[in-house]
């Protein structure tokens, strides 16, 4: 019999349970929707050339994402750094993960490095957009996670401790990426060497407020002590290497020096298992929990509140903060309406002042008009009466011009008349 | 005559040095006067002695010593003042003055002279180690080989000066840069940008021997691609390093040097410990899966370096500077400035005692 839970007011009340119910397969259930759908992971490694990274990725996965002939810095000798990403699906124990893996060749390899971790800021940043975009969609199906889970970052081994360029780098990405600090090659250093340095970066990074990446506790207390150790052994060093060499009759992968054989796996001789265990097989889900919660959620709140108070100054901005996005847009669309209304009546001022200016002009340009006609007018009466002149004058003329022709006509019939006088006389002579 | 030599004081460098019979004062005495055996001439009818300057150049030199500078410059956390301790036996790098990590990295390239004498076999040198600190470590650096290049020149200057003063001091401090050790990073891949800048640059004012530091990071296979190339790079940037081939003066020096030159640049390790290694003491790193020996030549290339730099070349080192490096940047001050009076006898081989 199940007793039922009160639907108490105050908490929620614990029972036990008196027969078996089956919730208990609910992680069965998880696991084989998460084993379905698989695993994502994106992984960024980030050094100066010539550190091990590809070696170590090749080592970490034990694939050759990276062939040997894949072309050294001296064959990709750029000006700026580059992102580069390379996807891979490995499978294992019917597992499936989508392992992407970032580069930046290029990095801290010029003379001037300086904002050499720009184009990795909008890397990461750029991939958080998507996914922020791709949650603000309607559809929200297909949601693939390419955000930044994990970034690597590799120290050269000098024994010192860091350098300005890695100081800068990490404390301007340890708020947006989880940032793992690496001592590469470090079959360089001495066992004491390498305890040195190690004590040296903690402490440059403490002093520098760096946020690497931190192991949670766990309730239990054997893992607790587990994580305590690899807590001092941070940061990692690390060897990488995929050759098989043989040690005392067994097989293991190593670095063959003249002097004798570093062994990748061996936990003295450097922490590359401690990494792997830490980065595979116990924490990646931690890693990308945290990626989401915490980076990933820092980004989305600095992006919204931008796009909200825009325009706004710093101080005003802070108290608004605070409000609810609706009150945030109904003061906007106030503000708005009173933009519109001031701008409506402002352009109305500069409307009648215009239809001002162009009636005077028109009175103007009117009286003008009548003016000139006016004159034209007058030059036009003169003109008619010259002309009337004109014709008056013509007019004389063409009366006596044609009096006289009647004269002449007048004459000529008389003498035509006398003609035939004369020629009836003649012919009568 | 080798009975006047004292043994101790000639071991047989590693590289293959001219004929012991005249090999005998190669090491540490003014070669100009080494040849003479070998050159063509008149026979003598008797013993005369002539060879005897060669003893007489010996005890002088002894008495008065002589100079080196030699300068390191690369990255930090390199190894150089571990080299350099290594290479001359003694605490003579800015790490025995208790210099330690906590001091920040300079903003700008400092340039830290340090001198000490050291004498072996009655022969007493003056050794300044002239430190780069905070070359190449900023996160913007470009020139930062300008201050190099101003202290080098400034060196030739205080020489120059000096030279042409009309009371000369009997003999001129010479505090001028014989030898520049650049430190390659051992990344196993090229050299980068800031090694060729700095080279190409430098290389025609002081004598550049490039050494890869830290070569027990590399394993045999890496280390020889990675040294050819590195030369290659270098042959393709046009940066002459010393033993430059211009300078070569005859078949036999051309040869040496073609040897040395092959097996440039030297892949090192310096240390200044001592572990118990079949039964032997020597020099070397302890790691948990060996012990790195310094002076094995099996293991890495310094016992090579030393004897190159020390025990064959040394005053070759010297006279590269004075003849070539110092007289070009003389003739381009005399040329450019033309207010010094013009000295018209060049420095012969005579005044060159006066260095030693």
């Amino acid at each position: 019999m199940i007793e039922r839970a009160e639907s108490a007011v105050s908490g929620i009340a614990q029972r036990n349970l008196e027969g078996y119910v089956g919730f208990a397969n609910l992680p069965n259930q998880v696991y084989r929707k998460s084993v379905k759908r698989g695993f994502e992971f994106t992984l960024m490694v980030v050094g100066e050339s010539g550190l091990g990274k590809s070696t170590l990725i090749n080592s970490l996965f034990l694939t050759d994402l990276y062939s040997k002939d894949y072309p050294g810095p001296s064959h990709r000798i750029k000006k700026t750094v580059q992102v580069e990403q390379s996807k891979v699906l490995i499978k294992e124990g019917g597992v499936q993960l989508t392992l992407t893996i970032v580069d930046t060749p290029g990095f801290g390899d010029a003379v001037d490095n300086s904002n050499c971790w720009q184009p990795v800021i909008n890397y990461i940043d750029s991939k958080c957009e998507d996914f922020l975009n791709a949650e603000s969609r309607v559809n929200r199906r297909l949601m693939p996670d390419n955000r930044v889970h994990c970034c690597l970052y590799f120290i050269a081994p000098s024994g010192h401790g860091l350098k300005p360029l890695d100081i800068e780098f990490m404390k301007r990405l340890h708020d947006k990426v989880n940032v793992i600090p690496l001592i590469a090659k470090a079959d360089t250093l001495t066992p004491e060497e390498c305890q040195f340095f190690k004590k040296q970066i903690m402490k440059e990074i403490q002093e520098h407020k760096i946020k690497i990446y931190e192991f949670p506790d766990t309730e239990d207390d054997e893992d607790n002590k587990l994580i305590r150790k690899i807590k001092d052994k941070m940061p990692l060093a690390v060897v990488g290497s995929n050759v098989v060499i043989e040690v005392n009759g067994r097989k293991v992968r190593g670095r063959q020096y003249p002097w004798g054989v570093a062994e990748v796996e061996n936990g003295e001789h450097c922490d590359f298992t401690v990494l792997r265990n830490m980065l595979i097989r116990t924490h990646m889900q931690d890693l990308k929990d945290v990626t989401n919660n915490v980076h990933y959620e820092n980004y989305r709140s600095k992006k919204l509140a931008a796009v909200t108070c825009n325009g706004i100054d710093a101080t005003k901005a802070k108290g608004q903060l605070t409000k609810s996005p609706l009150a945030q847009m109904e003061e906007e669309r106030r503000e708005h309406v009173m933009k519109m209304k001031k701008m409506e009546s402002e352009m109305e001022q500069v409307f009648e002042m215009k239809v001002k200016e162009k009636k005077q002009k028109l009175k103007d340009s009117e009286a003008e008009l009548e003016r000139r006609h006016e004159q034209m007018k007058k030059n036009l009466e003169a003109q008619y009466k010259e002309l009337e002149e004109k014709r008056r004058q013509f007019e004389e003329e063409k009366s006596n011009w044609e009096a006289q022709q009647r004269l002449l006509e007048q004459q000529k019939l008389d003498a035509s008349k006398t003609m035939e006088k004369n020629k009836k006389k003649g012919k009568i002579f | 005559m080798s009975e006047i030599v004292p043994p101790e004081v000639r071991p047989k460098p590693a590289v293959p040095a001219k004929p012991t019979g005249i090999s005998s004062v190669h090491g540490s005495q003014g070669s100009g006067v080494g040849g003479q055996g070998a050159g063509g001439g008149s026979s003598l009818l008797g013993y005369i002695g002539i060879d005897t300057i060669i003893e007489q150049m010996r005890k002088k030199t002894m008495k008065t010593g002589f100079d080196f500078n030699i300068m390191v410059v690369g990255t930090s956390g390199l190894g150089k003042s571990t080299l350099v301790n290594t290479l001359f036996k003694s605490q003579v790098s800015r790490r025995s003055t208790g210099w330690s990590r906590d001091e920040k990295i300079p903003r700008t390239v400092e340039i830290k002279a340090v001198s000490h004498v050291i004498e072996e076999g009655g022969v007493k040198m003056k050794l300044t180690v002239i430190d780069t600190p905070g070359f190449g470590d900023q996160i913007n650096n470009e020139n930062c080989w300008d201050p190099i290049s101003k202290y080098i020149n400034e060196q030739y200057e205080k020489f120059l000066k000096e030279e042409v003063n009309i009371a000369r001091k009997k003999r001129i401090p010479d505090t001028r840069v014989h030898c520049c050790l650049y430190f390659i990073s051992p990344t196993g891949h090229s050299l980068r940008q800031l090694d060729t800048e700095f080279m190409k640059n430098l290389s025609r004012m002081v004598n550049i021997i490039p050494v890869i530091a830290k070569s027990d990071t590399l394993t045999v296979e890496e280390k020889i691609e990675f040294k050819q190339r590195v030369r290659k790079e270098l042959e393709i940037s046009g940066i002459e390093f010393y033993p430059q081939k211009e300078f070569d003066e005859d078949m036999e020096d051309k040869s040496d040097n073609d040897k040395i030159r092959e097996a440039m640049p030297f892949a090192v390790v310096g240390s200044d410990k001592e572990y118990q290694v079949n039964g032997k003491r020597v020099l070397g790193r302890k790691t948990p899966w060996g012990v790195v020996e310094v002076e094995n030549p099996i293991h890495c290339e310094f016992a090579q370096l030393r004897d190159f730099l020390i025990r064959s070349h040394l005053q070759d080192l010297k006279e590269v500077t004075h003849n070539i490096h110092y007289e070009t940047y003389r003739a381009k001050r005399l040329n450019d400035n033309g207010g010094l009076h013009p000295i018209s006898t060049a420095p012969s081989g005579d005044t060159q005692e006066s260095n030693l």
